[in-house]
């Protein structure tokens, strides 16, 4: 890519230099089917720096030790690069105290405690839970759960045909018998940046808690939980730039600390005999067991990776990329976006007249170009557009415009042999 | 009726994917067999015709005609439907026994299983079964009549 292209994609004063932070992805450098990689997956899972990779590799090569209990050099150690990673997530995020952030294998662990503990605790017969109509799976269905073990009741939010939420059927279905609401920030399958500030202040107002699903918002939008005021945010460490099977729960410590318990185990006891259990302190209440100590030590370099690049540049980026395949991809005969709300982050989402998704999928792959084919885990939210699944490029800040061109002229090429 | 054995069948699979030199080829030529496909007739898309493991739908009927299995089949994604063409091509028009002791490695051989992603090979190993398993009713049918 010219010099010039990139710093169209940046705007101006923000050139990032994507060549150079290529650079930095080891697996962009590799070939598929004979092709170079082109990786458009990122809404499922970003790639990862070799910062992270390293320090997976130097935790196992020179810390590994289980943490909190040993007295040892190691134990002492792998503790502190394991509780150094909870600092920066607190000041990522800012949220007002390190217990208030809890390790979790990811935002579906996080939303489910939310619903187990908080939610079993609160939710009376008649109450209502309000989530919205293009939640991912695994906000619907451990609400699903609860409600039906309490009588409690789900109500859903529509979505506008622009692939919005239908905030004036929100306003009419908020209520005092509204206990929680549960809402996606950023839509994997549709790229919507919801209004959640408004939900959160509207919900605050009728006394209900706010649980955002940050899981795809982290990564391309500021985090500011003390802002925002939500009660509960969820996301996962590999979806910006993480390892898999690490994220983070935030609660405000008041909600944290009324809240049962999640799992029972070690680490989240204060004391333990066969009559009773009185539990640790936060975060460590909730969580019980050995956690996954290299994921979160690795978990502090993706986001002081993000950080050194800064969020509002890669913002930019990713904004300019997903404005330009959205051009390339409307001038294609057939096609049809899913998604077109105002506000969008790096989600392309779409439908081709004719021509089933996986195809296209299968196709694209063998061009070594990698997209999404399917329902997104978002099934509810396919039937609202009448489709079985979608194809969905999603990009990332070590996306370049050539790589969209590619990616424009194989779907063109793909569709021709397909009808 | 197809006098060739399902081995016979498969060598020829095997030797006509030989000649193409890339898999760009390899799937116009899958695509095309998709299109060729005749479609199924709409009363047989129903839910307990379809095939489970598939992203895409599957929809499998099998027919038993003179001691010989015909199946028929259709699916909503074209490669797809050209791997099916090319499974009826194998598998339809042969006995129960035929079928059951066929051992589909012509799958491997056109390099088929290791190029398409595993969520895709399983939904052909799933079509695969799916047909056997109408083999084997058919099979324990003869022998209760």
């Amino acid at each position: 890519m010219s010099n010039e292209t990139m710093i169209a994609a940046t705007g101006e004063n923000q050139v990032l230099d994507i060549e150079k932070i290529r650079n930095d992805f080891p697996v962009l450098q590799r070939m598929v089917k004979g092709h170079p990689l082109v990786y458009l997956d990122n809404a499922a899972t970003s790639q990862k720096p070799a910062a992270v990779i390293d320090a997976l590799v130097h935790y196992y090569t020179h810390l590994n030790a289980n943490v909190h209990r040993g007295i040892h050099t190691l134990a002492e150690e792998a503790t502190a690069a394991f509780e150094a990673t909870r600092d920066v997530v607190r000041s990522f995020i800012n949220a007002a105290q390190r217990e208030e952030i809890i390790y979790t294998k990811g935002t579906t662990e996080g939303l489910n405690l939310v619903a187990y503990t908080w939610g079993r605790k609160h939710l009376r017969e008649g109450d209502e839970v309000i989530i919205s109509g293009m939640e991912h799976h695994s906000n619907i269905v451990p609400w699903q759960v609860v409600c039906e073990e309490k009588n409690a009741v789900l109500k859903v939010i529509p979505i506008t045909d622009k692939g919005e939420l239908d905030m004036e059927v929100f306003h009419q279905l908020l209520s005092e018998r509204t206990k929680i609401v549960s809402v996606v920030h950023v839509s994997n399958a549709l790229g919507t940046i919801n209004p959640v500030k408004a939900i959160i202040d509207a919900a605050h107002a009728k006394g209900a808690v706010v649980l955002i699903d940050g899981a795809q918002s982290s990564m391309h939008l500021d985090i500011d939980v003390q802002d925002l005021d939500c009660d509960f945010f969820a996301l996962s460490a590999h979806k910006m730039l993480g390892p898999t099977g690490a994220g983070i729960l935030y609660g405000k410590s008041s909600l944290l600390e009324e809240m049962p318990v999640f799992l029972g185990g070690g680490e989240m006891i204060k004391e333990v005999t066969f009559e009773k259990t009185t539990y640790n302190e936060l975060p460590y209440k909730f969580e019980a067991g050995t956690p996954n100590i290299a994921d979160f030590v690795a978990f502090k370099p993706a986001i002081e990776y993000i950080n050194k690049l800064g969020k509002e540049k890669i913002r930019a980026h990713e904004d300019a990329l997903l404005s330009y395949a959205t051009e390339k991809i409307k001038e294609t005969e057939g096609v049809k976006i899913i998604g077109e709300a105002e506000q969008k982050a790096s989600v392309l989402s779409f439908v081709i007249d004719g021509v089933h998704p996986q195809d296209i999928g299968i196709l694209l792959d063998n061009k070594g170009i990698a997209v999404r084919t399917g329902h997104h885990c978002a099934e509810p939210l396919m039937s609202r557009f009448c489709i079985p699944g979608t194809i969905r490029a999603s990009f990332a800040v070590y996306n370049t415009l050539a790589e969209i061109d590619l990616f424009a002229e194989a779907l063109k090429k793909a569709i021709k042999i397909l009808r | 009726m197809t006098t060739k054995t399902i081995q016979e069948i498969e060598a020829e699979i095997v030797d006509e994917f030989s000649l193409f030199d890339s898999w760009d080829d390899k799937y116009e030529y899958i695509i095309d067999l998709g299109k060729r496909l005749p479609p199924l007739d709409e009363v047989f898309k129903k839910e307990e015709n379809k095939v489970k493991g598939c992203q895409s739908t599957v929809w499998l009927v099998a027919d038993y005609q003179d001691g010989k299995i015909i199946y028929k089949a259709e699916s909503d994604a074209i490669i797809v439907k050209g791997l099916i063409s090319m499974l009826i091509r194998v598998l339809s028009g042969h006995t129960p026994d035929e079928i059951l002791n066929a051992d589909m490695d012509f799958i491997n051989k056109i390099g088929m299983t290791s190029h398409l992603a595993q969520t895709r090979s399983n939904g052909l190993r799933a079509m695969v079964k799916q047909m056997k398993h109408y083999a084997l009713a058919f099979k324990s049918l003869r022998f209760n009549a």
